[in-house]
């Protein structure tokens, strides 16, 4: 049963989403080198956040996998999100 | 393949529960970092000169050669798992090797950015951190916290890793089993998630 499931990713994917993770990097090193002021941070957090996209979903398997760890993982995140906006409501209307 | 398993006499076995276990394991982990990343933004937005100041200490071309030396070692996971699935045992041990070598060079490279912190007398406890204002003090609370808590997921991945590639080459871990492999693996991956976002937030945010 599982062996028809199973999507083998090739290696040559694995190596083209390491080169693509490593340029990234690069590109935030670069943007947040540079005075940007506060886009500084929305950039950073951008590219980070795109970065472990690609983890997620290539390195992680989410994207070849069942659709049940895509929703158990959007929830997770959802819950994390609810969070976030909560608490900084707090500390900007204090 | 040399041995053909008869899957009525194997033993029950149920690699998706085994998964989805990981992933919920997965996810506290994950909501574990990201309750300190949202301590470590409030007290940001709270102090943001001092962590502006404090950030200048830490050595971007370090955590850069960081990030890319975690970054490969989860590439090498990810194609030790694709190994594994071709029937490539020799390819998965070399990959899994590597991946443990690169896990002790990001280590080695973590001692040397703290000892030379330390020998500046910069470690928690430390007068020096006592006397510094509350913001820097913060910074490097934390700075130490969370670098130091993934450093000990680094050293549980390592033990992890280590363990599955003695299982790989005993074969008690093969293409056709591989769970131990592929959970070793996410757990790697999760690492590697988590210093993604530590990076920007200590090295380079300004």
């Amino acid at each position: 049963m599982s062996e028809e499931k199973t999507h083998v990713v090739s290696i040559k994917t694995h190596l083209l989403v390491l080169f693509t993770l490593i340029i990234l990097t690069v590109i935030t090193v670069l943007i947040t080198s540079i005075e940007l002021g506060p886009y500084n941070t929305a950039a950073a957090l951008v590219i980070a956040t795109a970065k472990a996209l690609v983890v997620l979903l290539y390195f992680m398997h989410l994207r070849f996998d069942e659709p049940i760890y895509r929703i158990m993982f959007g929830l997770v995140i959802a819950i994390f999100v609810a969070v976030i906006i909560v608490t900084f409501f707090d500390y900007l209307y204090r | 393949m040399e041995t053909t398993i008869n899957p009525s006499v194997d033993l029950h076995r149920d690699d998706t529960a085994s998964k989805i276990g990981m992933w919920l394991f997965i996810f506290t982990e994950i909501l574990l970092f990201g309750g300190l990343f949202i301590v470590y933004s409030v007290y940001r937005f709270r102090n943001p000169v001092a962590f502006h100041l404090a950030h200048q200490e830490l050595s971007v071309t370090m955590g850069f050669i960081n990030t890319v030396i975690l970054l490969i070692s989860s590439a090498t996971v990810a194609i030790a798992i694709t190994a594994m699935q071709k029937h490539n045992k020799k390819l998965t041990m070399i990959m899994l090797g590597l991946t443990l070598l690169l896990a002790l060079v990001f280590m080695i490279n973590k001692y040397f950015e703290w000892g030379a912190k330390f020998e500046h007398g910069m470690y928690p406890g430390s007068e020096l951190m006592a006397n510094l204002g509350h913001g820097d003090m913060l910074f490097f609370s934390l700075y130490f916290f969370m670098t130091g808590l993934h450093g000990v997921h680094i050293i549980i991945g390592m033990v992890l890793l280590t363990i599955t590639l003695i299982k790989v080459k005993s074969g008690a871990v093969n293409a056709g089993k591989y769970q131990l492999l592929e959970n070793s693996g996410l757990y790697w991956h999760l690492v590697d998630l988590i210093w993604i976002f530590l990076f920007p937030l200590f090295y380079l945010i300004h």
